[in-house]
């Protein structure tokens, strides 16, 4: 059973009629799906299909394709590096490996304290401040090894804050 | 000479102190006005300034936008979309994200006025999903405007009427083409038609005529429908008209965003004055002009020949710092002027890794439809990769161009081209680099220079 | 005057060759047309035009025109209008004929084009030959034999991917071999309507698959592998069993039902391996379904009658005919004849009838039809019993009016020509009460109680006609030889005709013919080796009436509404 909330089910009977072809929404009832899961399972690609009257594996391969959909759940704060030429030549490969030195985590996995997943992902289009780093939906800019470092701190003061303890 | 000045046309409230997304600011600084007053002129007239102004498309190909949108199927009797492409994904380029951060409203009352022109009911932008703020901060400003009419069933009490929704991408390059973003809209794998039969202009979006303009493109149109076309033609340089925001990014010390007119700054007077020269201690090595898929250009080189001035044909003789940054001078000595992504680097980069993480980047992008641009970007990427990780062979640097060679003008679209072009350009460029890679890796890396790939 | 409709004729010419097609003709067509070669792998004349594989780039030019005056510009040297060759080549799938437009294929670029895509698609591909099914009938062995460098220049790593997915029951999927042309999923999605398959990942690491769960199973599976060029999709029925340069071809027809589908058979030494379908863009483009390629299997399986009986001990044709002789002169004899039996036999059951004054009854077999190659009527060939005058009207549902007269006593021999009787309605208590004469292939009820057993031949092992739907006559051939004990059924049928006291007409298939040509009005002034491969139609009108079973189906629209209950004899 697809447990979906309801403000989220309320967003996708919103965006259906946006397209004069149900199969467009795929991509948006996509998006809610995961932000409301924290990723794409089976069973949503089965019961998002069935929605828009299409076959799963017209919803499989949507979800293979684009990269920003993932199949398993990911810690609990997504990093994202860019490794693209101008972050790269700027030190992007450097910040990435302090993350995970941070978090003792490899790249797309699940770091042990279940805190983040640190990924590559291509060009961010803010190349101009380079490195930069997406940490769930927020840009960090001129982000070094250093800034790395205090990041890290951040996410782990937050986790801790959330926890309830400081 | 010293670098002119910045010409803030689109730009012109970009980091201005106060200045604000919502309508409200927009509204003060007399936004919309052109709307109002475009809404009450016959569409054609519209189309004709756009054609008269010269400008030519910033998404990357410089296809001029008045033509495009003559080509438009107007007697199919099918409706007509408008798309939006806000997927910015060529590396280097980062000026459409401030539009639609900063300014969107700009970008909003731009796609209004085509529409207008266009006769189109119904606008799709097409965020990249790597804009999740922008995404809602255009739906939030899509919101203000249809509360007051300046978007939905009837702007500005006229009976024509506009809908505009965002659509997000989820991390594929491929979705800046334009047929490619089409088959992602309608909910497909985002495999770019074949041209022909499928035109935009004529068989696009649920195969109804199309037009896809760029945002920054878009936001041109407003300020065309302002001044006139004909004004508008008169900033910048003939048939390169009007302003570009050339993006730069890497080893210089001052990367950014630079507004200036088409074909005014060279490109020594970009580098080296606006943007404050190499870093120090080091100096320039290399320049790709046009985002990533435009080919490299060394410093030290020089470019001859005719071209074309007024009437004339005049003879010139160019270093790399004295091209002018416009479209016509940067095809004409051998790359392009893109997306305006400028890419500095200087000489602490290995050309061979340089390219090994471009390379890296095509292949990971490619869609995978045709087999030219899927095996082969993949090849040049496992070439690249092998010979910085490990045993490089020095005819690695040949079998990189005539595996590029073989993909460029045999592809579906033009990521064919855009995969090819830095192989290709590196090899030529750089080629006794790539012949000494074998022995040149072995050397003890220098201190603070990073791996690319 | 009214004017005969001619298609719109278009000339283009292709290497220096002029030849005009209708409109809309690919260049590919067009080009085979003047022979033409044009190597492709993700064209397919049935689906639709992706333009993927890049493999049929050719040049592409246009007459060139004064653009202010529109003339045409002389090239001086030739005399001839000048072409304007594109800097680009084009793709021949997706180039279709337009006035004046110029192709070539034979140039550098167009060489290097092809080489650089064969080598581009061998890159990832496995060094399966001496083991992949596809070998010997393998588009990618073929055309990089005839358009590729000839040699290697990849030391990288070849991609891995799933190497035996069993796809569906029927269908084996290599993904390591698949070029990602494209063409099994446009079919299943465009002509089996199940839209099953699909591309998952990215580049080059894209990958072909069903969604977990669901398989690739509809009745028409296997054209995936017919017209996947390289052995990523193979018949999990044929795997590993033979390598196709040993296989003999034979033309056949599919008696699954009445669509006639067009079939080859691929058989060695006497073994049929395996049947796929043959192109008659009439009848069946270049499909078949699933069910129709397993029948080969009736040849050994399924209990094959293998020796002449006659009252229970084996015997020989002489001694049946004896035997059938005096059965026959008892008179009160009835003949049922078969749906499935060739037009050849139809005829000469009709002479039989005629000769011992039997009425014929026909068994029925009907089904739901699937609107593509399986229709509403699972005989091949009913048709062919109306065109021989063997029957008049439809088949009853069941055969309960001759059990009838079984059971009154004014039937008391009967002639089965190819039909269990009990399986058509004939009760066992009423077989016993009759003597039965039996031509057929299999075992069953009613050879079991058959006074006079004659084995006969499956539709592999003789040559004949059926007359489809569409009134179409057909040829099919033989693929493999009978065992010894059977005889051909025209032979058999002909030995019963002399012993009822009819003529005798021959067994032989040609001389038959002219017999035939001379008596069956719908067959005049034909004969048998003037049949076209793709068949000829024949004139239904004095059947125009008659409620067929079948609906629409590809190639074929009913004249009238199709019947919705069993048609009354």
């Amino acid at each position: 059973m697809m447990n979906l909330q309801s403000e989220t089910l309320r967003k996708i009977d919103e965006v259906i009629p946006h397209y004069p072809v149900k199969r467009s929404a795929a991509l948006p009832l996509l998006h809610l799906v995961q932000e409301d899961q924290g990723f794409i399972s089976n069973e949503a690609i089965e019961w998002i299909a069935a929605r828009l009257e299409l076959q799963p594996i017209n919803i499989y391969e949507l979800v293979t394709f684009y990269p920003m959909f993932r199949q398993k759940p990911i810690g609990r704060r997504h990093i994202k590096v860019c490794r693209t030429l101008s972050c790269a030549i700027m030190g992007g490969y450097r910040t990435c490996s302090e993350f995970q030195k941070q978090f003792g985590t490899g790249l797309g996995e699940v770091s042990p304290d279940g805190e983040v997943t640190v990924e590559f992902v291509e060009c961010l289009a803010s190349c101009g401040t380079a490195p930069v780093v997406l940490i769930d939906d927020v840009l960090h800019e001129k982000v070094d090894a250093e800034r790395a470092r205090e990041l890290s701190e951040k996410i782990r003061s937050e986790a801790r804050a959330s926890r309830g303890n400081t | 000479m010293p670098a002119p000045e910045q010409f803030r046309l689109i730009f012109r409230h970009i980091d201005e102190p106060g200045y604000t997304n919502d309508l409200d600011c927009y509204v003060r600084n007399g936004g919309y006005e052109t709307l109002r007053k475009s809404v009450a002129r016959k569409p054609e007239e519209i189309v004709d300034d756009v054609k008269k102004s010269g400008l030519r498309g910033r998404g990357g190909a410089g296809f001029p936008c008045g033509v495009k949108w003559t080509l438009l199927d107007r007697k199919s009797g099918k409706p007509i979309y408008l798309v939006v492409n806000a997927d910015e994904s060529e590396p280097g380029t980062f000026k459409d994200r401030y539009i639609i951060h900063k300014d969107p409203h700009q970008l909003l009352e731009g796609i209004m006025i085509t529409c207008f022109a266009n006769k189109v009911e119904r606008a799709y932008i097409y965020i990249r999903g790597e804009f999740p703020e922008g995404a809602k901060i255009l739906e939030k400003a899509i919101a203000e405007a249809r509360a007051a009419n300046f978007v939905g069933p009837n702007i500005l009490g006229t009976g024509y009427g506009c809908e505009i929704y965002v659509h997000r991408g989820a991390g594929a390059y491929i979705c800046g083409e334009e047929t490619g973003l089409i088959e992602s809209i309608e909910g497909k794998r985002p495999y770019p038609r074949i041209k022909p039969p499928y035109f935009p202009a004529v068989l696009g979006l649920y195969q109804c005529p199309t037009i896809v303009n760029n945002v920054e493109t878009l936001c041109h149109v407003r300020h065309i429908a302002e001044r006139g076309g004909e004004a508008y033609s008169k900033i910048g340089t003939p048939n390169n008209t009007g302003t570009r925001i050339l993006c730069v990014s890497g080893h210089v010390r001052r990367p950014g965003y630079y507004e200036f007119e088409v074909g005014k700054i060279t490109m020594g007077q970009l580098l080296n004055e606006v943007c404050g020269g190499p870093l120090p201690g080091r100096s320039f090595k290399a320049v790709i002009p046009g985002g990533s898929s435009a080919k490299v250009l060394k410093f030290g080189e020089r470019y001859k020949g005719k071209r074309k001035v007024g009437a004339e044909m005049v003879d010139y003789d160019w270093s790399l710092e004295d091209i002018p940054m416009d479209f016509d001078s940067l095809a004409m000595i051998g790359s392009m002027g893109g997306s305006g992504g400028v890419i500095v680097m200087d000489d602490s980069v290995s050309m061979v890794e340089a390219l090994a993480n471009i390379n890296a980047f095509y292949s990971h992008e490619s869609c995978g439809q045709c087999t030219p641009c899927r095996e082969g970007s993949l090849w040049m990427k496992k070439i690249t990769g092998r010979m910085v990780h490990g045993q490089a062979r020095a005819e690695d640097g040949a079998l990189l161009k005539s595996v590029a060679d073989q993909i460029a003008g045999r592809t579906i679209c033009a990521f064919g081209e855009a995969c090819a072009w830095p192989t290709q350009s590196f090899v030529a460029k750089f080629g006794d680099e790539f012949k000494a890679y074998p022995e040149s890796k072995k050397a003890k890396r220098a201190d603070g220079v990073p791996d690319l790939v | 005057m009214i004017q005969p409709a001619t298609p719109d004729l278009i000339t283009v010419t292709i290497d220096g060759k002029e030849i005009a097609v209708p409109k809309g003709t690919n260049m590919i067509e067009a080009a085979r047309r003047v022979g033409v070669d044009v190597p492709h792998y993700c064209y397919h004349s049935k689906l639709s035009v992706v333009g993927n594989c890049r493999m049929c780039l050719v040049e592409m030019g246009l007459p060139a025109v004064d653009p202010a005056t529109k003339a045409p510009v002389i090239d001086p040297a030739t005399g001839k209008q000048r072409v304007n060759w594109m800097p680009r080549p084009t793709i021949a799938c997706a180039t279709n004929a337009s006035p004046g437009l110029h192709i070539r294929t034979t140039t550098p670029i167009v060489k290097e084009c092809r080489e650089g895509v064969m080598e581009f698609l061998l890159v990832n591909h496995p060094l399966d030959c001496p083991i992949c099914d596809q070998a010997g009938e393998c588009k990618l062995q073929e055309q990089s034999t005839g358009y590729g460098r000839g040699y290697s220049r990849y030391i990288e790593q070849k991609n891995v991917k799933p190497k035996r997915t069993v796809l569906g029951p029927r269908v084996m999927l290599d993904d390591e071999r698949c070029i990602l042309c494209s063409r099994c999923i446009r079919f299943s999605k465009e002509i089996a309507k199940d839209d099953v398959l699909g591309f998952i990942d990215r580049g080059s690491y894209s990958t072909l698959t069903c969604y977990p769960g669901k398989k690739l199973e509809n009745n028409y599976s296997l054209n995936t592998v017919d017209i996947c060029p390289v052995g990523a999709l193979t018949s999990t029925d044929f795997r590993f069993k033979m390598r196709v340069w040993f296989l003999k071809q034979t033309s056949s027809i599919d008696t699954e039902s009445s669509a006639g589908v067009n079939t080859t058979v691929w058989s060695r030494e006497g073994v049929v391996y395996r049947i796929t379908p043959r192109e008659n863009d009439a009848v069946n483009d270049t499909w078949m379904a699933d069910s129709g390629r397993i029948l080969y299997k009736q040849i050994r399986e399924g209990g094959r009658l293998e020796s002449i009986r006659v009252k229970g001990s084996q015997g020989d044709l002489d001694h049946a005919a004896k035997a059938a002789a005096h059965l026959l002169s008892g008179g009160r004899v009835a003949v049922v004849g078969s749906g499935r039996s060739s037009v050849e036999e139809q005829f000469l059951t009709k002479k039989l009838a005629a000769a011992v004054k039997a009425e014929v009854h026909l068994v029925s077999r009907v089904g739901e039809g699937d609107k593509l190659l399986v229709t509403a009527d699972r005989n091949p060939n009913i048709r062919g019993a109306l065109v021989t005058g063997l029957a008049s009207a439809l088949p009853s549902a069941s055969l309960g009016a001759l059990g009838a007269q079984i059971d009154s006593g004014s039937v008391t021999c009967v002639v089965a020509v190819g039909e269990d009787l009990v399986a058509a309605g004939i009760t066992a208590e009423q077989l016993a009460k009759v003597s039965v004469i039996y031509l057929g292939t299999h075992a069953n009820p009613t050879s079991a109680a058959a006074q006079v057993l004659i084995p006969t031949l499956t539709v592999f092992e003789k040559h004949g006609t059926f007359v489809n739907q569409q009134f179409r006559i057909q040829r099919f051939a033989r693929a493999v030889p009978a065992g010894p004990g059977a005889t051909d059924d025209l032979l058999a049928l002909s030995r019963l005709v002399a012993a009822a006291g009819g003529p005798w007409l021959g067994s032989d298939v040609g001389s038959l013919w002219a017999t035939m040509a001379s008596e069956v009005p719908a067959l005049a002034t034909m004969a048998y080796g003037n049949i076209p491969d793709t068949g000829l139609l024949l004139d239904s009108t004095p059947w125009a009436g008659l409620p067929f079973a079948e609906g629409p189906s590809l190639h074929f629209k009913p004249a009238a509404p199709a019947a919705k209950e069993a048609p009354r004899g």
